[in-house]
């Protein structure tokens, strides 16, 4: 298809739930006020375990979103997922009907799905045997429940389907969800990405992989991407969903648009299971893609919001990644990492994230990077440190990227 | 004992097919009445297994579909 016949996509509702806020409106003041979400673990006893801190959603009722049986038979990355989209609809004012139930789809994204009850079965299984394992297991588990419970939930009947590139996962679910509607697949899509994995084994196998911080004595400081100190990622939990819309049908029904999606790129290090290639070269093809796609030059760019682990080996590498494609320009514009505030949301990042790179398009405001008091020598572009900024933001990128080595860039511009 | 067992088999019944307890009668059917699907009334059967201490094989669970028939199966095991 060629460009004069693709569709052009707007994005007409957001939703978010995460460990700083659990709406919209909440997570971005959160972030325009720098909050911390990261704490000590209260999911369960992590005494035991190298890293003993999580940026935990708090005070979240599923019962707020559906009845006790739809709650009972859903893990908790559903939960959020189904509550995100339907506070995502609510504020794009779209009403899922008979008449255009087939046109709205769902693209949810998550790294490990519902990890706990798969933890908790097989506590079942070994301490009481394979006959008392749950009906529900299976079903609750799979990664992919998330967008099918999420269409059961809202009624979209139209294209469905779940990414499973670990911490791309999210942004994947926007540059799929992107193309489809582009191609004229589906009118609306609900897309983003969620996760829950505060649980026992996620943080034994990341603790042993090292990728975690152990700055158990002083949490609200773990998360510190670009920074020296930094010790590695910290995990955080929540779910963020865009609602992209098909430009005539949002303008039809007099939707707000937030902003417009230009961009899509996708790349594959092809390089190391969990290292990052170096100098970023994957992470570099997957922004220039993003450019080109969007027909945008590296001068448009006004903000990036990194993937910015706050690992040793994602923060200089991305910062080599963004000099290597926007050159000179690089040191002309923003760059910050809202992992600062909510910790790394793994499959669910590129949703939050996603949000938040329209929101700064939208509110031509930029979200800080805090935590960062000493910037590692190997990371030199403005960060955002401390505090958020006003600012033009006339095309915003968001950076994600995932074991296996998916690298994901989406580009999001202002609506004109 | 058997308005021991009713009441119990109820309790179990709302809870896990989250409906009042009100609504759990005696004829009620897990499926027809009560919104059960398949997976539900596995985990119902299970649950019951548990509550009462007693195993109750595929054939019989096929055969479980109301609250009484619960009830009465539960009766006939423990006699």
């Amino acid at each position: 298809m060629s460009n004069s016949e693709k569709k052009r996509v707007v994005i007409t509702g957001l939703g978010a739930i995460t460990p700083i806020g659990n709406t919209l409106e909440a997570y971005w003041q959160g972030l325009m006020s720098g909050k911390n979400g990261i704490g000590t673990i209260t999911a369960f006893d992590a005494s035991q375990h190298g890293s003993q801190i999580a940026g935990e959603v708090k005070g979240f009722d599923p019962l707020d979103f559906m009845d006790r049986k739809d709650m009972k038979r859903a893990a908790r990355f559903a939960h959020f997922a189904i509550a995100t989209s339907k506070m995502a609809l609510a504020d794009a004012k779209l009403n899922i009907t008979d008449l255009n139930a087939e046109q709205i789809g769902v693209m949810i994204g998550t790294g490990v799905g519902g990890i706990q009850v798969m933890e908790d079965q097989q506590e079942i299984y070994l301490n009481r045997g394979p006959s008392r394992c749950s009906p529900f297991m299976v079903p609750m588990m799979i990664a992919n429940m998330a967008a099918g419970l999420t269409a059961i939930q809202t009624g979209a009947k139209g294209p469905n389907s779940c990414p499973v590139t670990a911490c791309a996962a999210g942004s994947n679910a926007i540059g799929d969800a992107f193309r489809l509607v582009q191609n004229g697949y589906a009118q609306a899509m609900i897309c983003g990405g969620t996760e829950s994995a505060v649980t026992p084994l996620t943080f034994g196998g990341f603790s042993a992989a090292r990728a975690m911080s152990t700055r158990n004595d002083d949490p609200t400081h773990a998360s510190r991407p670009f920074d020296i100190d930094r010790d590695g990622f910290v995990l955080g939990e929540g779910c963020g969903i865009l609602i992209l819309e098909e430009l005539e049908h949002a303008l039809s029904r007099d939707a707000k648009i937030y902003a417009e999606i230009v961009g899509y790129g996708m790349s594959c290090d092809a390089y190391h299971m969990t290292g990052i290639a170096p100098q970023g070269e994957g992470a570099a093809r997957a922004l220039r893609l993003a450019l080109k796609d969007g027909n945008l030059q590296p001068t448009d760019v006004s903000y990036i919001n990194a993937h910015g682990t706050s690992t040793p080996a994602n923060d200089p590498n991305e910062t080599a990644a963004i000099k290597t494609v926007l050159g000179d320009h690089a040191y002309q514009i923003t760059v910050s990492s809202t992992k600062s505030m909510t910790g790394h949301l793994l499959g669910g990042s590129g949703g939050i994230e996603g949000v938040a790179a329209v929101m700064a398009v939208a509110n031509d405001k930029v979200p800080p990077t805090i935590n960062l008091t000493t910037p590692d020598p190997d990371c030199d572009l403005d960060y955002v440190a401390g505090t958020s900024r006003d600012q033009t933001v006339n095309v915003a990128l968001s950076n994600s990227f995932g074991f296996g080595g998916h690298n994901v860039t989406l580009a999001f511009k202002k609506y004109e | 004992m058997s308005d021991d067992i009713l009441g119990k088999v109820q309790k179990i019944v709302s809870e896990q097919l989250g409906v009042d307890e009100a609504e759990v009668k005696p004829e009620a059917n897990f499926a027809n009445d009560l919104g059960a699907d398949s997976l539900d009334t596995v985990e119902l059967v299970m649950a019951l297994e548990e509550e009462f201490d007693i195993e109750i094989p595929d054939e019989a669970a096929e055969n479980i579909s109301t609250v009484q028939s619960a009830v009465d199966f539960i009766k006939a095991k423990a006699a």
